[in-house]
């Protein structure tokens, strides 16, 4: 028996709840776009971090550029702070095969070598190909064969998981 | 041998007779059409049932390539070409290599091209040295040797005081003078028609100047010497005008047209594909349109081939740096089918202009069917469909801007001096 | 007869890159939105994204070029690609080779892509229709014809000052004839709907058909640039400047060289381009090169980053 959607609004808010004791004023937050980025920001605000949010697009570090080509989007990523040294959490909103986010840290090390690297997600699929984990999640949810699940956001910034055919 | 052609469309150009008959050949003439001279016993029957027999075509302009350029193509196979397109009487440029002018050349091509036993080959003499449009050549040693006329080929004569001497020089023997106007400034680095494909493409420009201001020039020579002038390759629309105004004026010139020019345009060009670098280049539609008309109103003489086989390798570059000309012996017929169609033409008309009419300019008997007259003839399927592909081409130069195109016509024999020297 | 677009594959993604031309709006855009990512790369301090890891490209120059081609060469190292450079005057092209002998024995190489300049219009096409299937061209400029790059960069640096083009006046001035970058801006800025585009120049220097290119002719600079927001310059060559084209490079500087004087009559945001090398004094005075308007420096960073883009849109397609 399929277990309902979690209403995302409600996961964003445990998830904050779930990080707080283990952030500081200094860690550095990067969201992954662009579902990450979203929960990024908003992670940003509730936990009120002192440095400057950064995003990242990982399609220059993917591993399936061969077989698929250049993402048909790509956006600028933006760091605005030294990655050197820093305590990073990385934000995605689904984790699923964990190839992102290797592309995510390979992307990361080509500005600088952090102090530590850890992961939030809202979502953890399952379905791991590489030994990737996130230190924070929302929550697990699995998904059929054929479909996937995503983040939206709608005209008045407030999120929800949808679950879609998944695309080729 | 004795032949009997049956039941083929008997069309004579010349008079415009077009009818189903029979057409009987015996000691390399014609001697009768329709009814069969009594006693008379063919050693062959042809059977040209849905066929039209007319008059061998005549070339005005085919390049043989010897001497001198046997690996763009020999003798054998352009000759070879030409009877499969029909073609029986042609006139080759002097721009071989050495050109020709001496008469010991002259003679080594006529009697290596009398011993293949197919079309009659007319060679032009260089009207200049080396073609160098610095003196003039020993015409009347040529003409001896076997030369037609004289010409310039594509070179222009840039020096307007030996072009009228030249001239002068043949009109006091009355000798034809053939030319192409092209100035020797205008344009001379230019490798397509100054048009919007040369803009679009980045590709030097042949101004429509280049033609017509060496036409005016040539005309008022012609009006100062009286000489016998035929101008080559008209494909300009400017310059067909000033040719009808000429003649009407009663300057007495004639004029030909290659076969591309009535069909094709700069716009053919598409992304510089180099079998369309030709010369004269394929001008705007509006300059093909004036060519069509001049065709048809007369002011046009006659349509050539302008037979030019070009290797290969010559092809495959850049195309200001490919070598201009197309092959089109084999195309020649079934190019002006295709005008008749698209003009409206009686297949008699149209082919005036590759038969009667340049055998009439060339002052030689040809491009006629009556009894008495030489049995050069072409016979050929009206109906039968073909695709121009490179490898079913008889010349060594499958350079074509028609490559793909469906044609009609095909050549299904072709006679010589009452010999059969072609059939498919 | 070539009726189809060589540039594009069957499922109309970017094959190779010959000319603007025939583009659709939709690929152009996404290259400069692609570029704007590089940007950043260009930032960092490990400039290089792994993208073209393992592939080979091939620097073509049959023309001699250093700057452009030390920009592709940047551009496909920060890709990680690996990068050979042929100077065609020393290789087997000066021993007689044809072109397209030369292009099959590096394919035989494992080339990935080739990087082409060459002095004759359409040699890029030429290229580009013997290769092998998997091989990308791009072309770095062929004679008059095309330098598709360049007009690339030249509409992302539109686009980054400007923001957008459908109301934009852009003057491309001087000799319009013989550029191969005129051309390929021209179609650029019809594709992406720039509204008015007018060239600059004495008659000899503007092909007779320019207009059919859907420019507005002018021969007088000062009406040309008049309410203008983005003024292109164009290098005059030196060859040009003597002889029946242009009696003097002072004669030409005197009436279509950009002061600023000139300058004045355009908008006063406008931004002054050049695709370089500068011929100061004859096309542009110093103070309008070096001045606040002037973008010409931001052009050449530009120009790495859209190199970038191309490549890695190209070596992603089959």
């Amino acid at each position: 028996m399929t277990k309902p959607l979690p209403d995302a609004e409600k996961l964003l808010a445990l998830l904050a709840e779930r990080m707080r004791p283990w952030v500081s004023a200094d860690t550095a937050l990067i969201g992954i776009h662009t579902g990450g980025v979203w929960l990024a920001q908003r992670l940003h605000k509730v936990l009120a971090l002192r440095q400057p949010l950064g995003t990242i697009d990982v399609s220059f570090y993917r591993d399936d550029y061969g077989s698929r080509g250049l993402h048909p989007k790509v956006r600028p990523s933006n760091i605005p702070f030294e990655v050197s040294d820093a305590d990073i959490i990385l934000v995605d909103d689904v984790l699923f095969t964990g190839r992102t986010i290797r592309a995510a840290m390979n992307e990361l090390f080509d500005y600088g070598r952090p102090k530590s690297i850890r992961l939030a997600a809202l979502i953890d699929r399952g379905g791991r190909q590489l030994p990737i984990a996130a230190q924070f999640v929302g929550d697990e949810y699995a998904v059929a064969e054929g479909e996937q699940i995503e983040l939206t956001k709608n005209e008045k910034d407030e999120l929800s998981l949808v679950l879609n055919r998944a695309r080729a | 041998m004795k032949i009997q052609i049956k039941g083929g469309r008997v069309i004579d150009p010349g008079t415009g007779v077009d009818r189903t008959q029979d057409v009987f050949i015996a000691a390399g003439k014609v001697v009768a059409i329709g009814e069969g001279p009594s006693g008379f016993q063919a050693n062959r029957v042809i059977d040209a049932s849905g066929m039209v027999v007319c008059p061998g075509l005549v070339d005005l302009s085919a390049r043989l390539r010897e001497p001198g350029y046997e690996y763009k193509a020999t003798l054998e196979s352009e000759m070879a070409a030409a009877v499969a397109g029909g073609v029986t009487s042609l006139v080759c440029p002097p721009d071989t290599d050495p050109p020709l002018d001496e008469p010991g050349l002259v003679e080594m091509l006529k009697h290596r091209a009398r011993n293949l036993n197919q079309a009659r080959v007319y060679p032009l003499g260089a009207l200049t040295q080396g073609l160098k449009g610095e003196r003039i050549t020993e015409m009347a040693e040529l003409l001896d040797a076997g030369c037609i006329a004289f010409s310039q080929a594509d070179v222009p004569l840039g020096d307007n005081e030996v072009l009228l001497r030249a001239m002068q020089y043949a009109s006091t023997f009355g000798y034809q003078v053939w030319l192409r106007p092209r100035d020797a400034a205008l344009g001379r680095n230019g490798v397509a028609h100054d048009g919007q494909v040369a803009t679009r493409l980045g590709l030097a420009p042949i101004p429509s100047i280049a033609e017509t201001v060496a036409l005016s020039t040539i005309l008022l020579l012609v009006h100062q010497t009286g000489a016998k002038v035929h101008l080559c390759r008209l494909s300009t629309a400017d310059g067909i005008d000033m040719v009808r105004q000429a003649k009407s004026l009663g300057i007495k010139v004639s004029c030909d047209v290659s076969a591309n020019h009535v069909h094709l345009s700069e716009m053919d060009i598409g992304y510089f594909d180099s079998n369309c670098h030709l010369v004269p280049p394929l001008r705007s539609m509006r300059d093909r349109d004036a060519v069509r008309r001049g065709v048809l109103d007369g002011t046009v003489d006659a349509i050539c081939s302008d037979h030019t086989p070009v290797d290969e390798d010559a092809k495959q570059l850049p195309f200001g740096e490919s070598e201009p000309g197309a092959t089109g012996l084999e195309l020649l017929l079934a190019l002006t089918l295709k005008w008749a169609d698209e003009a409206k033409l009686s297949l008699a008309s149209a082919l005036t202009k590759v038969t009667s009419e340049p055998a009439r300019i060339l002052g030689i008997e040809a491009g006629t069917i009556i009894a008495g007259a030489r049995a050069d003839l072409c016979v050929f399927d009206p109906q039968a469909r073909w695709t121009v592909q490179p490898a079913i081409l008889k010349s060594q130069g499958k350079n074509t801007p028609f490559t793909g195109y469906e044609m009609r016509g095909k050549v299904r024999f072709t006679l010589v001096e009452g010999n059969v020297v072609f059939e498919s | 007869m070539t009726s189809y677009n060589l540039q594009l594959n069957a499922q109309g993604e970017l094959q190779h890159l010959l000319t603007i031309e025939g583009l659709p709006q939709e690929i152009i855009v996404r290259i400069l939105d692609t570029a704007h990512s590089f940007l950043s790369v260009g930032e960092r301090e490990i400039k290089k994204v792994p993208l073209l890891r393992g592939k080979a490209v091939f620097n073509l120059f049959f023309e001699a070029s250093t700057r452009t081609r030390t920009t592709f060469e940047i551009a496909a190292k920060r890709l990680s690609a690996d990068v050979i450079n042929l100077n065609v005057g020393t290789s087997s092209q000066s021993k007689g080779e044809t072109l397209l002998d030369t292009v099959a024995n590096l394919s035989a190489m494992h080339a990935d892509m080739f990087v082409v300049r060459h002095s004759q219009s359409g040699a890029a096409h030429l290229i580009a229709r013997h290769v092998a299937p998997y091989i990308h061209v791009i072309n770095a400029g062929d004679g008059r014809h095309a330098h598709p790059t360049q007009g690339l960069l030249d509409m992302f640096t539109i686009r980054y000052y400007k923001k957008e083009f459908t109301s934009l006046r852009v003057a491309i001035v001087g000799d319009v004839l013989h550029s191969r970058v005129a051309r390929s801006q021209i179609h650029a800025l019809a594709t992406l709907g720039v509204p008015e585009v007018r060239v600059i120049g004495p008659r000899t220097l503007l092909p007779s058909n320019v207009s059919d290119l859907g420019v507005q002719v002018h021969h007088d600079m000062e009406n040309g640039l008049k309410d203008v927001d983005v003024i292109i310059m164009l290098r005059l060559q030196n060859e040009r400047m003597n002889g029946a084209l242009l009696p003097s490079a002072q004669e030409f500087f005197k009436y279509y060289g950009l002061t600023p004087a000139k300058l004045a009559h355009a908008k006063p945001d406008a931004i002054v381009m050049h695709p370089g090398p500068m011929n100061r004094g004859i096309e542009i005075e110093s103070s309008v090169a070096d001045g606040q308007q002037s973008v010409i420096l931001p052009q050449v960073t530009f120009g790495i980053a859209v190199r970038m883009a191309v490549m890695s849109i190209l070596a992603g397609n089959p």
